[in-house]
This record gives structure tokens, sequence and C-alpha cells, in this order.
């Protein structure tokens, strides 16, 4: 049940995908993408990765899509998409695509309890976090003790971009000196 | 519960593909960032399908169940979410300002005005 | 926006509980589904709605541009004075163990605290995120306030489809 749940949900996904590809209006293609990525959030949950679901949604569905229609406030929204010639893109893609697709094949299954990815260090950690940390969700805990100087790095990214982005585009306030050009 | 095999890596790469093909294909650049995050959000999706343990339930400790997903990629999927959208609106905010500078946001138009 | 009267409706009945419920999502993180990262974005989300539906003005009365510079800032300073403090206990950069005499509650602590920080850096900076870019047209452009006025949105339409240049 919970196979079909995914196959169901993950070939929906490739649907919105490829109806962004298509897409020539480029509000359209905004809000498809706010549709997409709540799309995802959903495939997280069905994956057991609540907390990542939690911050999709509100990220991909919320935020993101408000700031891609707020540029496409400033550009202008009735934009049209132009496409350049498709043949060469497409080989490319279709090349990359298949190879991936031929090594994915010596990937562990999905759902296997036995591959790497699970055997090394997280055993402990689901262990640790009773134990030493005394938290019961465990992802709280590898986030903000086990690899808290992981989680200090993105934190000073994000402070990081919001910086760039305030340098890029002021702070909001009239500047007297930029006339408007005319 | 049957196993859900190799699908998920499959769908992971058509939605990566998409991504590369609308970066490479699309002239306009809010077009082009929004293919960068659908090829972002494939590699979120390929790690939480590492994290996936069949028959486990999400990774927070709960009297009588011993079997739990692997929480280490949600950690890091996580912090990327919010890093994404983040770097997101330094690229947007860039686009703004080339098209201040351009009056356009079309790499074609940009390349002629720049001549 | 004075016509959309079942948005601002809902929005009022909404925002109050999109902001309770990030608090509850921040502070009940070590139980459940939920942390400073998801809080944030929670708790800037509703900021955000309130500024779609009321106005950019309006928020600003309230949340200030430069209390939410300021408070990207502290977040992050919260989180790494935390590492400084665990520094001068004894122990390590960032090891809450050394912040109470037991080491578990140490952890507990440390944790609230971290989360707090991140918490209150992601949801100002995405507030300010929008500020930028929702400031940024009526600064550049010097487009007529939006009051839902017919007048008023003809001239804006104007300003915005006007040909820089």
């Amino acid at each position: 049940m919970e196979a079909i749940v995914d196959f169901a949900l993950l070939a929906g996904l490739a649907a919105w995908a490829v109806a962004i590809v298509r897409l020539r209006s480029l509000f359209g293609a905004a809000m498809l993408f706010g549709i997409y990525s709540l799309h995802c959030a959903l495939i997280f949950v069905v994956l057991d990765a609540v907390d990542v679901a939690f911050t999709e949604a509100a990220v991909g569905a919320g935020i993101s899509t408000v700031l891609i229609l707020g540029t496409l406030a400033i550009t202008g929204i009735k934009l049209e998409v132009r496409h350049t010639r498709a043949l060469i893109p497409l080989l490319i893609t279709g090349t990359i695509g298949a190879a991936l697709i031929y090594a994915s094949v010596d990937m562990p299954l999905v759902g296997d309890p036995n591959a790497p990815a699970n055997l090394h260090i997280v055993p402990d950690y689901i262990e640790g976090s009773a134990t030493e940390i005394g938290i019961p969700n465990v992802v709280t805990s590898v986030l903000a003790s086990y690899r808290g100087y992981d989680t200090l790095g993105e934190v000073t990214v994000i402070f990081t971009a919001g910086v760039g982005v305030l340098c890029l585009l002021g702070r909001g306030k009239p500047k007297r000196s930029r006339k408007p050009r005319g | 519960m049957t196993t859900i095999g190799l699908f998920n890596y499959w769908i992971v790469f058509v939605l990566m593909m998409s991504g590369l093909y609308i970066v490479i294909v699309s002239t306009n650049l809010i077009k082009k960032i929004i293919g960068l995050n659908i090829f972002q959000t494939s590699v979120f999706i390929l790690y939480i399908s590492i994290g996936k343990v069949s028959g486990g339930t999400a990774p927070i400790l709960v009297d009588g169940i011993t079997l739990y997903s692997n929480p280490l990629p949600h950690v890091l999927i996580l912090t990327a979410i919010v890093v994404g959208v983040a770097t997101t609106a330094l690229g947007l905010a860039i686009v703004v300002r080339i098209h201040s500078a351009f009056n356009s946001i079309d790499e074609e138009e940009i390349y002629t005005t720049s001549d | 926006m004075e016509h959309h009267i079942v948005l601002r409706v809902v929005a009022k009945l909404l925002i109050p509980v999109i902001l309770l419920f990030a608090l509850y999502v921040q502070f009940h993180g070590d139980y459940g589904p939920g942390g400073g990262f998801q809080a944030g974005v929670i708790f800037g989300a509703g900021l955000i709605l309130y500024a779609l539906i009321f106005g950019l003005q309006t928020i600003k009365k309230v949340v200030t541009p430069s209390f939410v510079h300021y408070m990207s800032g502290v977040g992050l300073l919260l989180y790494a004075g935390v590492g400084v403090i665990s520094l001068f206990k004894g122990g390590n950069y960032l090891d809450y163990s050394f912040l109470s005499a037991d080491p578990v509650h140490g952890q507990h602590l440390g944790i609230l605290l971290i989360e707090l920080g991140v918490g209150i850096t992601v949801a100002f900076v995405m507030v300010s995120l929008f500020y930028a870019f929702a400031g940024y047209r009526q600064a550049d452009l010097k487009v007529p306030p939006d009051t839902g006025h017919e007048a008023t949105e003809k001239a804006r339409d104007a300003v915005l489809e006007r040909e820089p240049q």
C-alpha cells in the first residue's frame, strides 16, 4: 500500500515538472512551482521525513513562491518565456539521464535496512538520542547537538544570504540620489 | 509491504533532468531559477529516499517501536531547504538588479543590449 | 485591498493561529516534529501573509525594518553565544553537556537555546527578504501607495508599465 502511494505521488510530481518545462507563461510556472513544492512535502511524509515535509510545505509553497512572484511584480508579470532550439539540450539531458539510470542499478534498493547509509553512525545517534540527550525527536538532537557546528554554518549561510539580498536591493527605503529613469 | 525498488531514484533523475533542461533551454532568468529549484528538490528527494527504511517510522522515539528511518538525511535536507530559499532569494535579487540595468530578464536581449 | 473582504476576515482569523502554531513547533520540537528551522519559516510566512493582505506599510509600523535586521543577527549571536558559554564552562565549543550540572539537562537547555536562535534568525531573514523584494518596487519606481482606489490603481499600473530608459 505504501509503495502504491509512493509510486502515484512520484509520478504526479514528474507530471508537474514536465508541465513546468512546457509552460510558456512565467506566472503560470511560478504558481505551478508552488504546487510542485507542496506535492514534494506529501512525498516527504510518505518517506517518513515529517520534519522535512513541514519545512518544504512552509518554504516551497509559501515563501519561495511569494519571492518569485515579488520578482515578477518588479520585472513584469505578463512575460512569456522563449525557448532556444531544443534538440541538442534534449540529447544532452537524455544522455545524462540514461547514464544516471544505468548507474542507479548498482544502488541499494529504496527502504533497504542494510544499505550502507543506514548502518554507519546512525544507530548510535538513535540510541544516543534517548540516553545521552534525552529527547525523543532524533532529528532535533542530531541537528542541534551531534551536528551543532554544521547547523551553525547553515544559519550563518542564511544570515549571509539575507545580508547579500539587502546589499543588492537596498534596505527598502527610497534613496534620494536614485532618480527615476526617463 | 512490497518493495519500492529503484523507482524513487528514476523519478529523481527525471526531475533532475527536467530542471537541467529548463536551465539550458530557457533564456528567461526567472525560469532558469525555477529550473534550478526543481533540480534542488530532486536532490532532496534522492537523500530522503536513501534514508527510508522499509517498515520503519518517522525518527521520533516512541516506546515499543524499534525500527526508525534514517534521521541523518532528514537533518541535512531540513537545513538545505531553508538555505536553498535564502540562496534563491539572492539569485532573484541579482535578477532584479539585472532588470534595472538592462531593462530585460531575457538572456538574448541582454546580450544584444550589452554589445 | 479594501474590497477583498473575505481574504481580510479569514487572514485576521488565521494569522494569530499561524503565529501561535509557529511557537508550538518551536518549543515542542524536542518531543514531536518541529524545531527552529520549521518554526522560523512558519513564523515568517505568517508575518508575510499579514503584509500581503494588509499592505507593507501597515506591517512596517509594528515590525519595523530595523528591528527585523537586528533580530536576524541576534538569533545567530544567540547560537554562537551558547557555544562560547560552553567554552567558558570548561567544555568544547557547542558542547551543551557542560551548561548544567546534569549533562542531560545541559543538553536540553543547549538545544532549546540554539533552536531559539535558529528560529529567530530564520524567521526574520525571511521577513527581511520579503521586505527587500516588496519594498524595492516602491522605492525605485516611486509608485503611488496602494490605497485600493481605482484611480491610484491605474496610476500604479501606469508607473509599472512605463518603460524605464
